[in-house]
């Protein structure tokens, strides 16, 4: 087996360029940022199916894009600035007080728009990133045994969504031989059902085959020891929600999120701890921590930290109102802290070679 | 090792049990094969054994299940998981990990085993399955036969006790199909585990068997005895069984090789015997299948290539190879399901794929591998209803053609409830309402019995002789041998063979049907050789 990069460390480090992301809306520096995201994948990503989740995050990234800026037009109401173009305004009823359909277009709506949705894209091509570097099952080896539901849940997860999709495709396929029309929402929706039992089903199918391979033994736990696990794991999950979002959203106070994502943390760690006694569990072949995994994790923290501090700092340049219209340059020190985290290109090893020799030997054809 | 104690399962929305009152034990370091029509409770039984039933079904267990002393009423199936390895039915649902190599693994770490054994187990395993050079790719991307040595190596590095498997060679071609059967019979001799598996294709493994247990079906008993004791009374009996029954051979062989002790006389006979038959159809002019230089590609891989293939109306065509050879992408792409990247496909001189709606029904129809996907509705009798408007027929026509397939089914019954044989029936039926020119099967008897897989024979050659033509993908040399006039083998999407069925299914001793194997003489090469059991019924009656 050829030495990999630890799955955690791909995940840390593309969060790391999320978190970079959420920092700023200039589109000269989310750019960049898509753009090392992009390198490392093209570089180090598996050669296994999930790697080319990539190339599917990033048209969903465009379609957010689109349809983020589309919204901002139809729904422009009076917006100020360099107006482009006036639609007409349509009276909605009463219950919908707040929303205007049609309005002035003003230039710094339809880029504030664009740029809102290019974070928003951002976000989720480090997460397709993640996903293209190292698959989710493989970050799932790392989950403590003691989360039994929670890792049937999330293997159970992982094989649905494509397994959808190819029996989607599939079903499509077979419905033309009854010489039924396939497009359209009516082709759509005489699809749907079949597609969503199957599915259903090959997911209890999956986790009867996980059970039957002993996924969730445990040692001699009480029912009460097992309840506390679970109290702690709610209470943790929540807190860590809030503080994610007060972490993420650069407009609540960092007072809000830092506190809480640590006692959410700290919550979590315990119910891992209590729950973990007594679990027989051990692991093959675990992927190993070392001076990589560091490299590749703190390559990314560079670009966290120093545009995390230069937006408290200068608010304006990283997420500018673009009024008055000018390019809004970011700080060379942003846009070379983001060049850093282009550095697993190299230090992570190559993991196509992993499997693309591997191809099908044949026997001979007997007949 | 195992032990059914006057069991009863009954699933929670029915109330006839599917076993009743069952009692068997079996043996430590047997292989015990387990028989029945489908729908007899054979799953049932397989997934009581590890505790999947009742704890992962529902239903209501009664009596009492012990496998290596524990009871499965207490014991859960990943308590059991030490013990028991299970193989479902189709692998690919089961596995879990990315890799080949965690695959084996994944058990063993459930169950704790210390890394250092974990990795001489691995390595072990890979090397007694012969799977060493598959270890980093993804089970998703392998064959059938490799999937399945995949799944059998994941159970078995946690070294049970017994491992069970469910259909484990319903879905392979025969050369797979002997190596997963090579595997299993080593694991017998070698390690002394107890097997237990269910299987239709009984030709295939009849002969490994050390014990046999056949499920009647409609609550009756089951009934455990040797492999001799189950065959003498048996209605499911591979052809070679039939074959002694028919020349009155005692004791029953079970293998070709004890019947070809027998089968001196037998030959005599039929060499004696005028060779009337076989002289075949003659060659008609008209084509109704014209294929040229065809190429299929998905992606980068290409499905099928230079396929050159024509055939004429009454002709039933029967297309082999190895799994993945490019049998399905053919199929679809004769049923104009599939985009052809290069050539033409023509049925009756049209291209499927231009064709739209009732032109399309009436030119070709197709039943998928799965009959399952091609009923969407939530009763049969408005899957019929549809099939009549589809095909643009008189209301009520489909539900006539289903109540000559499968007269038991009700109309009120969801598609999803029937079994697998009936599901078939009801597919074919919709299939066959617009009176297509030509039909298209793939892998039609996959989980059918022998009962349902003489009726659906007997079905195909009433289609060909009203002047349809037939083409199925199968990897059941016996159905071939029954039904087909003409072969064509596929291998990595090259049509590699193309003639009458005795001249390539003899060719070699992988594809001929145990008839054959059983009266050849001086080698499978020679003329007139009887495929079933029914010719040779018709040569003895013709004397």
């Amino acid at each position: 087996m050829t030495p990999r990069l630890h799955a955690a460390a791909w995940w840390l480090w593309a969060l790391a360029l999320a978190v970079t992301a959420s920092r700023t809306t200039n589109p000269l520096l989310l750019l960049p940022i898509t753009c090392v995201a992009a390198f490392v994948v093209a570089a180090r990503r598996s050669s296994a199916p999930w790697g080319r989740a990539f190339g599917y995050f990033v048209k969903l990234g465009v379609v957010i894009i689109v349809i983020r800026t589309l919204f901002a037009v139809i729904f422009a109401g009076s917006s100020g600035g360099d107006v482009l173009w006036v639609l007409p305004v349509v009276p909605l009823p009463g219950w919908l007080s707040g929303i205007t359909l049609g309005g002035s277009v003003s230039t710094q709506l339809v880029i504030g728009a664009f740029s809102a949705g290019l974070q928003l894209a951002t976000i989720l091509i480090c997460v397709g990133a993640a996903n293209s570097l190292a698959s989710p099952a493989r970050l799932l080896k790392s989950v403590p045994a003691a989360l039994y539901e929670l890792g049937v849940a999330v293997v159970v997860a992982i094989t649905f969504a494509p397994q959808l999709i190819s029996d989607l495709l599939r079903l499509r396929s077979v419905r033309k031989l009854r010489g039924r029309p396939t497009r359209g929402l009516h082709g759509l929706v005489a699809v749907t059902l079949p597609v969503i039992e199957g599915a259903l089903s090959r997911s209890i199918t999956l986790a009867a085959a996980m059970d039957a391979r002993g996924y969730g033994r445990l040692g001699d736990r009480s029912s009460q020891l097992r309840y506390l696990t679970a109290g702690l794991l709610l209470l943790s999950l929540s807190m860590s929600v809030i503080g994610i979002y007060g972490f993420l959203d650069a407009s609540a106070p960092l007072l809000l999120g830092l506190p809480l994502l640590v006692l959410g943390l700290a919550a979590g760690l315990s119910a891992v701890a209590l729950g973990s006694r007594g679990t027989p569990r051990t692991r093959y072949r675990p992927d190993t921590w070392e001076w990589r995994e560091w490299a590749t994790v703190l390559s990314a923290m560079v670009p966290a930290v120093i545009v995390s501090l230069y937006s408290a700092w200068q608010p304006l340049l990283m997420s500018p109102t673009w009024q008055p219209l000018s390019w809004m340059v970011p700080p060379l020190l942003t846009l070379a802290a983001v060049l850093v985290a282009v550095l697993p290109a190299w230090v992570a090893p190559d993991e196509s070679a992993n499997t693309a020799k591997q191809l099908p030997q044949p026997a001979l054809v007997q007949a | 090792m195992i032990n059914f104690d006057n069991v009863s399962i009954t699933y929670t929305d029915t109330t006839t049990p599917v076993l009743q009152r069952t009692n068997l034990t079996v043996p430590e370091g047997d292989l015990c094969l387990v028989i029945g029509a489908t729908g007899s409770g054979k799953s049932t039984l397989l997934k009581a054994i590890n505790g999947l039933v009742p704890h992962f079904t529902g239903g209501t267990l009664q009596g009492r299940i012990t496998v290596n002393g524990r009871d499965t009423a207490t014991h859960r199936p990943r308590d059991l998981a030490d013990v028991v390895g299970y193989v479902a039915q189709d692998p690919l649902s089961g596995f879990v990990t990315d890799s080949v190599e965690e695959e084996l693994a994944y058990t063993m770490e459930s169950l704790g085993v210390p890394p250092s054994v974990m990795r001489q187990r691995v390595e072990e395993v890979l090397d007694l399955l012969a799977l060493s050079h598959l270890r980093n790719r993804a089970p998703r991307t392998l064959s059938g036969g490799e999937r399945q040595r995949v799944a059998i190596g994941s159970v078995l590095t946690a070294h049970p006790r017994v491992i069970v498997l469910d259909e484990p060679t319903s879905a392979l071609d025969p050369g797979a199909a002997e190596e997963v059967l090579a595997a299993l019979q080593r694991l017998v001799h070698d390690l002394g585990l107890t097997i237990v598996l269910a299987e239709h294709r009984l030709e295939r493994v009849l002969e490994f068997a050390d014990s046999m247990i056949y499920l009647p079906g409609s609550g009756s008993p089951a009934r455990i005895g040797s492999p001799e004791e189950i065959m003498d009374s048996s209605p499911i009996a591979p052809a070679v069984v039939r074959l002694a029954r028919l020349a009155g051979w005692s004791p029953l062989p079970l293998s070709v090789r004890d019947a070809r002790r027998h089968a001196q006389s037998l030959r005599e006979e039929i060499a004696l015997a005028p060779s009337s038959a076989a002289a075949g159809l003659p060659l008609q002019q008209e084509r109704s299948i014209d294929v040229v230089d065809a190429e299929v590609r998905y992606g980068g891989t290409t499905a099928i290539a230079h396929v050159n293939l024509s055939a004429s109306p009454s002709e039933v065509l029967a297309i082999m190879g190895r799994n993945g050879a490019g049998k399905s992408s053919l199929l679809g792409a004769l049923a104009g399901a599939r985009r052809l990247s290069q050539g033409s496909v023509r049925i009756d001189g049209v291209p499927p794929q231009s064709l739209r709606g009732q032109q399309l029904v009436r030119s070709v129809g197709m039943v998928p591998q799965e009959p399952m996907d091609l009923l969407t509705y939530t009763s049969v009798e408005r899957e019929c209803a549809q099939a009549d408007n589809d095909a643009g027929v008189t209301h009520g026509h489909t539900a006539q053609l289903l109540a000559l397939f499968a007269p038991e089914v009700s109309a009120h019954d969801h598609p999803r409830d029937l079994s697998e044989g009936q599901r078939l029936a009801l597919a074919l039926a919709i299939v066959l309402a617009g009176k297509p020119r030509v039909i298209v099967l793939d892998e039609p008897t996959r989980g059918l019995d022998y009962a349902m897989k003489t009726r659906l024979a007997s079905h195909l050659r009433v289609l060909a002789t009203a002047g349809h033509t037939v083409v199925l993908a199968t990897h059941d040399v016996e159905l071939v041998a029954d039904v087909a006039t003409r072969v064509v083998v596929l291998a990595e999407g090259l049509v590699v063979a193309d003639g009458g069925v005795a001249e390539i299914v003899l060719a070699s001793p992988i594809f001929a049907p145990q008839v054959a194997k059983v009266l050849a003489h001086g080698g499978l090469a020679e003329k007139g050789i009887p495929l079933t059991p029914e010719s040779v019924a018709d040569i003895l009656v013709a004397r």
